[in-house]
């Protein structure tokens, strides 16, 4: 039976290692895309990280995902919260209104809210009629902050969601009996046994939010360009794949960099081995 | 008081999520072309959509796409599964960390990755090689939904119908494959939903010449989406929302579905 | 023992139109270590957590040293859980989880570690502080579970099936363990099981409960000898219960048979129920020496007895005796006036 496994094994090997490997053999060449015999060996495409439109794009993505991940974390984490904690009825219903926005599809979700905030959108419409100020964050980073949101906090809640639906009732009569009252059994007990999921929630809106291209591109315009937007301008328009790949290697540093923060985290804070 | 607060925030955060679908539903009813104004109410672009070649030919190939990804990804993903699954610790950990690996990477990465290797190997881009992306994408999710079947299930069964005169063929199709069709069924809803929803791994490897309704929409996006793009994405959002309330109404285990 | 502490009045909870506890009026006194015994579903579950907090009741009120407590919530009782399957926190070790209720409270660092330290004494675990909790076997994890409560001080501890999960021979042992501990820290101990045999070797008072109902409150001795009623004669060890006829004081009859009972106060002519212990038949070997005569159709072997079934012309009496009498023999069997306990029928 093990046997089977084996033909899978070769087909990640073809599909999807040795892409990887072509990109970091691509990122750290230059020459002729087409031409392997132009191809130098060069840390050049690395280097050029150094200029200031590229160190602004880092900046740029990073701050926005960072940001994005947050917000989701402070919106979400409640969402979550009352749904674990709702009547078992309306839990599944909940659940499900939470979750059918995602059905529709995601670029035309984020094609909505381009209608929305432009300059002459309902929003601002709204606005206008109340007779405040319009907004004019579209195109810009606080639209492309807003999408992002918009976009990943179900991934947010719904990691958080099945941790605290998980944490059995006589935890917190345990915690309430031995004197804590709501807020005490929040932050003693519920709240570090949930640690696993926002954890899981954050790497999974920071990782889309850092890569995004569709976002920055359809709500930030020119003014808002993310490394994703590099990565897609170099593999498409520009054809500069070196540069594209290091762009690449460098994106998938910085996600493992924050998985394995991530992940020091979520270790368990008691103290001691286990003895078994 | 806490529960008016609770109730208050649960209905913020569902305006925040529904207002930008609402809009989209409500701009597939408007008569007037543009996105801002409000002509009236008309079912004109649900005709149009009907009439549309692009957008048709772009939704026969999205479901084509989807539908053979799905069953090819479905039986690799099932045969793999149960392949891993017997592997001892140290190859299974080995090959669960590459199964892992296209699940954890950016969709941005998967893309131009296979774009790199799809060019540089003189594969032409197009459906042939989108078909390959969204089965490279779709098999470890069906072989996550597997395998934990797989380990529930209990390990003398098979033996049991080997001692009762199965072959091993026969064990696997009459007591395996049944115990883990719960499994096989998420993992493929999971392929399927992946193919159906995917733009970015498409984006990179599309060329061209194929035209998928995320590719459709991305490029109409920044001139304006035509409105018979909202009447076709109406239908399919009330199709999948009456799927789900007939799922959620007949089991419980609606929410499983779900995610 | 000491004066009343705790008092339940007239308590009714109902779930969904199910009345699972049916106005129970109860006291518990001072160091007294009472048990809740009954069928799942009887309600003793339910009315320790309505005196835990864990739930309100419907109607009725609880008094604790006078003071009504149902306004209290559970984290300002002095009152403490031992919980089913002992919902220890995951996410603390051993020291973490005792240490939980001093932190709230703001007590000393170096307070709590001595507070911590005995109590850990108390439940023989010294070295485990700094275990995971999911480190520990079934019964380290119980013992930690009444150590997390019992450093508190509270009055009373509530154990809800504390040993439930435990196996045969451990569950014996703590038994014993926990009797000494509450003899030696001298608090209220309100103990709810299924577990005829643990209610009677522990408990200091029994109460009897089926349906949401008090069936009958008293000692262990009490309970097993002079059962109230049909079902805690049923549920209390094992018997044979019959229908019979009260023609007098300290005359009864069934199997159409007149014996001389104990019992008095009922109408002549009431229909009573009567429950004698399969090991206070003895058995004659000439059947004619015998009040009931009978035929030995099975025999098994216990251990300490010998367990027959004899069948007469009107039932099958289960009995225990250490001598043993060959499948098939034709026997009589006597009963003394004391072993006949005579029960008011109906009354549940």
């Amino acid at each position: 039976m093990r046997l089977l496994a084996w033909p899978y094994v070769g087909w990640m090997a073809v599909f999807v290692v040795v892409p990887l490997l072509l990109v970091l053999v691509y990122s750290f060449t230059s020459g002729d895309i087409h031409d392997v015999s132009t191809w130098q060996f060069t840390a050049d495409n690395f280097a050029r990280f150094n200029e200031p439109t590229y160190l602004k794009v880092m900046g740029d993505s990073f701050v926005l995902a960072t940001a994005s991940t947050s917000i989701c974390l402070l919106l979400g984490y409640p969402v979550a919260m009352i749904i674990a904690r709702a009547d078992i009825r309306y839990r599944n219903l909940l659940l499900m209104f939470f979750l059918v926005p995602m059905w529709m599809n995601f670029l035309l979700r984020t094609y909505a809210w381009m209608s929305l905030l432009s300059p002459n959108g309902l929003i601002n419409r709204g606005l206008q009629a109340l007779g405040l100020p319009i907004l004019e964050i579209m195109p810009g980073p606080w639209a492309v902050l807003l999408g992002m949101v918009y976009n990943f906090l179900p991934f947010m809640v719904l990691p958080i969601y099945t941790v605290l639906s998980k944490i059995e009732k006589p935890l917190l009569e345990a915690s309430s009996d031995l004197g804590a009252n709501k807020f005490l059994t929040f932050w003693k007990v519920i709240f570090p046994l949930s640690i696993p999921g926002v954890v899981s929630g954050i790497t999974m809106v920071f990782m889309p939010a850092v890569s995004t291209f569709v976002i920055s591109s359809l709500l930030g315009g020119s003014k808002t360009l993310l490394i994703g937007d590099v990565i897609e301008q170099q593999f498409t328009y520009e054809r500069n794949w070196h540069f594209g790949s290091s762009l690449s290697i460098i994106l998938m540093i910085i996600i493992l960099l924050s998985m394995a923060v991530m992940s020091r985290i979520d270790r368990k804070p008691a103290e001691g081995g286990r003895a078994v | 008081m806490m529960k008016f607060l609770k109730r208050a925030y649960l209905g913020i955060i569902f305006l925040f999520l529904y207002t930008p679908i609402v809009v989209l539903i409500a701009f597939s009813f408007n008569s007037s072309k543009s996105r801002g104004q409000w002509g009236g109410f008309t079912l004109k672009w649900y005709l149009d959509m009907l009439g549309d070649r692009q957008i048709r030919e772009a939704l026969v190939f999205t479901i084509v796409i989807a539908v053979l990804s799905t069953v090819l990804s479905t039986v690799f993903g099932t045969v793999a599964a149960i392949g891993v699954h017997n592997l001892g610790r140290v190859s299974k950990t080995a090959v669960l960390n590459l199964n892992n690996l296209p699940v954890l990477n950016p969709d941005i990465i998967t893309g131009v990755a296979l774009m790199t290797l799809f060019i540089s190997t003189g594969l032409p881009l197009g459906p042939v090689a989108m078909l390959i992306a969204h089965i490279v994408f779709s098999t470890p999710y069906v072989i996550l939904a597997v395998l934990p079947k797989l380990r529930q299930m209990n390990r003398y069964t098979a033996e049991a119908a080997m001692d009762l005169g199965a072959t091993p063929a026969m064990a696997l199709r009459k007591v395996i494959l049944p115990e883990i069709s719960p499994g096989i069924i998420s993992g493929a809803l999971m392929a399927f939903t992946m193919s159906i929803d995917d733009f970015v791994i498409s984006f990179f490897t599309a060329g061209t010449d194929a035209t998928n309704l995320s590719i459709l929409i991305y490029s109409m996006a920044k001139r304006g989406v035509k409105p018979s793009i909202n009447a076709l994405s109406t239908v399919m959002f009330a199709v999948v929302v009456i799927l789900l309330l007939i799922i959620n109404k007949r089991s419980d285990k609606g929410e499983e579905l779900l995610l | 023992m000491g004066k009343t502490l705790i008092e339940l009045k007239n308590l009714t909870k109902s779930y969904s139109g199910n009345r699972v506890v049916d106005n129970i009026t109860l006291s518990i006194r001072e160091n007294e270590f009472m048990t809740l015994l009954g069928p799942s579903g009887c309600g003793k579950t339910t009315t320790l957590r309505m005196i835990g907090g864990f739930e309100d009741p419907d109607s009725g009120s609880i008094l604790f040293e006078g003071h009504d407590l149902l306004p209290v919530p559970p984290y300002k009782r002095n009152i403490n859980t031992v919980f089913q399957r002992y919902a220890l926190f995951p996410h603390m070790n051993v020291f973490e989880n005792i240490a939980f209720g001093l932190r709230i409270k703001k007590i000393g660092k170096s307070e709590i570690a001595e507070r911590v330290a005995k109590m850990l004494r108390l439940v023989d675990l010294d070295d485990f502080g700094k275990r995971n909790v999911d480190s520990l076997s079934g019964g380290q994890q119980q013992r930690v579970a009444i150590a997390r409560a019992l450093v508190n001080q509270p009055k009373v501890l509530l154990l809800d099936e504390p040993l439930g999960a435990l196996d045969l021979k451990l569950r014996k042992e703590m038994q014993i363990e926990l009797l000494d501990m509450q003899r030696s820290v001298g608090i209220t101990f309100i103990y709810v099981t299924h577990d005829q045999e643990e209610a009677l070797t522990m408990s200091d008072t029994v109460v009897v409960m089926n349906q949401g109902v008090i069936q009958q409150v008293g000692t262990p001795v009490d309970i097993y000898n002079e059962p109230i009623n049909r079902f805690v004669a049923d549920f209390i060890g094992e018997s044979n219960i019959m229908e019979a006829v009260m023609p007098e004081d300290r005359v009864v009859v069934f199997d159409e048979t007149t014996f001389s009972c104990v019992d008095t106060g009922f109408a002549p002519g009431e229909e009573v129920d009567v429950v004698i212990r399969p090991e206070d038949i003895r058995i004659t070997v000439d059947p004619a020496d015998g009040q009931l005569q009978g035929t030995v159709t099975s025999v098994v072997f216990k251990g300490v007895h010998y367990e027959m079934l004899i069948e007469t012309k009107h039932r099958e009496y289960l009995v225990q005796r250490t001598m043993m009498f060959p499948e098939g023999s034709r026997v009589g069997m006597n009963i003394q006036p004391a072993d006949i306990q005579v029960m008011k029928k109906g009354d549940r």
